[in-house]
C-alpha cells in the first residue's frame, strides 16, 4: 500500500479500493461530501417507496379481470379535432428533462463558482418544474371532470384511477418539493452564502456549493422517477 | 477528473446527455404514437426506460466518476426490487385466476 502521509493510504482503484474505502475505519464513502452521501441514501430509500407503488400498481393490474383502460385514449388530447395520444404527457416528459438538463448545469456552473448563471440556471429549472406540477393539475382535473375517482372509473377496471392518482401524486408533491427547495437554494447562491461558507439548514457545518450538487441530485432523482412512471404507467 | 468533493466535466457533456434524453423519450412516445403492441413495444419501453435512467444516473447524477464504494452502496439494493416484482407478479397471477374461476362459477 502507498503511503501519501503518515497513516493515510492513497485512494485504490477498482475493487481493492472497495474493499479498503469499507473496511477504513472511517467514513466509506471518500471524496463525497457528506451531504451528497446522506442525499444518495435518502434518495435510495426514496427508490424502494416508489418501487412499491409501481409493484402494487402492477399486482392491481395483472391480478384484475376487468379490462385495464387504455392509457393512450384516456390521457390523449384532441387538437384541432384530431386525437393525438398521451400529447400532454410527452410535453410533460420533455419539459422534466429539460429541467434536469439546466439543473446539471446549474451545478457546473456553481463549482466554477459563477453566481450570477447558477442563480439563472436554477430559477430556470424551478420554473420548468412549476410548470410540469400545472400541467399535472390540468391533467389530474380533466381526469376528475370525466369521472375517474380512486375507487372506480367510466373506462374499465376500477384500480385504475386509485394508481394514477396515488403514483402520479406522489410524485408531483416530489416535484412540489423540489420547486420549493430549488427556489430556496437559488436565494441562497444569489446571496453569496456558499462564497462565504454560511451555516446551512439543520447543520452548524459551512455550506458550499456542493448544496447545489446535493439539490441537484435530488432534481434528478425526481425525473429519474418519471421516466420509470412515463414507461410503466403511460406507455405499458 | 474529480475534485476533492465536486464535479466539473465540460459543458458539453450536458448538453449532449440532455440531447439524447430528448431522443430516446421521443423513441419511447413514437412507440405509443406508432401502436406497436406485445412483446415489441414492451422490450422498446423497457430499452428506452433503461436507456434514460442509465444516462441520468451514470452523467447528470455522476455516478459514472463516483468510486465503487458508493456505487455498489446505492446502486445495488435496488437490484432486490426485482425479486420483489417477482413475488407479486406470482401473487397476481393467482388472483387473476381465482377470480376467473369464482367470479366465473357465480360464486
Amino acid at each position: 500500500m502507498a503511503k501519501t502521509a503518515a497513516g493515510a493510504k492513497a485512494l485504490q482503484p477498482g475493487m481493492s479500493g472497495f474493499a479498503d474505502d469499507w473496511s477504513s475505519d472511517q467514513r466509506a464513502f471518500k471524496n463525497v461530501h457528506w451531504g451528497k452521501a446522506m442525499m444518495w441514501i435518502f434518495l435510495l430509500s426514496d427508490t424502494f417507496i416508489f418501487s412499491c407503488f409501481l409493484i402494487s400498481y402492477m399486482t392491481v393490474r395483472w391480478s384484475t379481470t376487468i379490462p385495464w383502460p387504455n392509457p393512450s385514449e384516456v390521457f390523449g388530447l384532441s387538437v384541432g379535432g384530431v386525437e393525438v395520444p398521451l400529447l400532454l404527457i410527452a410535453i410533460m416528459t420533455f419539459i422534466l428533462i429539460s429541467s434536469s438538463g439546466t439543473m446539471a448545469m446549474a451545478v457546473n456552473y456553481g463549482y466554477r463558482k459563477n453566481r450570477k448563471v447558477t442563480t439563472y440556471l436554477i430559477l430556470l429549472t424551478a420554473l420548468f418544474g412549476a410548470s410540469f406540477v400545472g400541467m399535472q393539475a390540468f391533467e389530474w382535473s380533466k381526469l376528475i371532470h370525466e369521472g375517474v375517482r380512486p375507487w372506480g372509473n367510466p373506462f374499465g377496471a376500477p384500480q385504475f384511477g386509485s394508481a394514477f392518482f396515488m403514483i402520479t401524486g406522489f410524485h408531483g408533491f416530489h416535484v412540489s418539493v423540489g420547486v420549493i427547495f430549488l427556489l430556496i437554494v437559488a436565494r441562497k447562491v444569489w446571496r453569496g452564502d456558499y462564497d462565504r461558507g454560511d451555516r446551512g439548514y439543520f447543520t452548524t457545518m459551512k455550506g458550499g456549493y456542493e448544496h447545489v450538487e446535493t439539490m441537484g441530485l435530488y432534481w434528478h432523482f425526481v425525473d429519474l422517477v418519471w421516466v420509470f412512471i412515463f414507461a410503466f404507467f403511460y406507455l405499458w | 477528473m474529480a475534485h476533492e468533493e465536486g464535479q466539473t466535466h465540460p459543458i458539453s457533456t450536458y448538453l449532449w446527455i440532455w440531447g439524447l434524453l430528448f431522443v430516446f423519450s421521443f423513441f419511447s412516445y413514437m412507440v405509443d404514437y406508432m401502436a406497436y403492441q406485445g412483446m415489441l413495444r414492451w422490450s422498446l419501453i423497457l430499452l428506452f426506460m433503461m436507456i434514460k435512467a442509465g444516462l441520468i444516473v451514470a452523467i447528470f447524477m455522476h455516478m459514472a466518476w463516483e468510486r465503487l464504494a458508493l456505487i455498489y452502496a446505492i446502486l445495488l439494493p435496488p437490484v432486490f426490487v426485482l425479486v420483489f416484482v417477482a413475488l407479486m407478479s406470482f401473487e397476481s397471477s393467482y388472483t387473476f385466476t381465482s377470480r376467473g374461476l369464482y367470479f366465473a362459477l357465480g360464486s
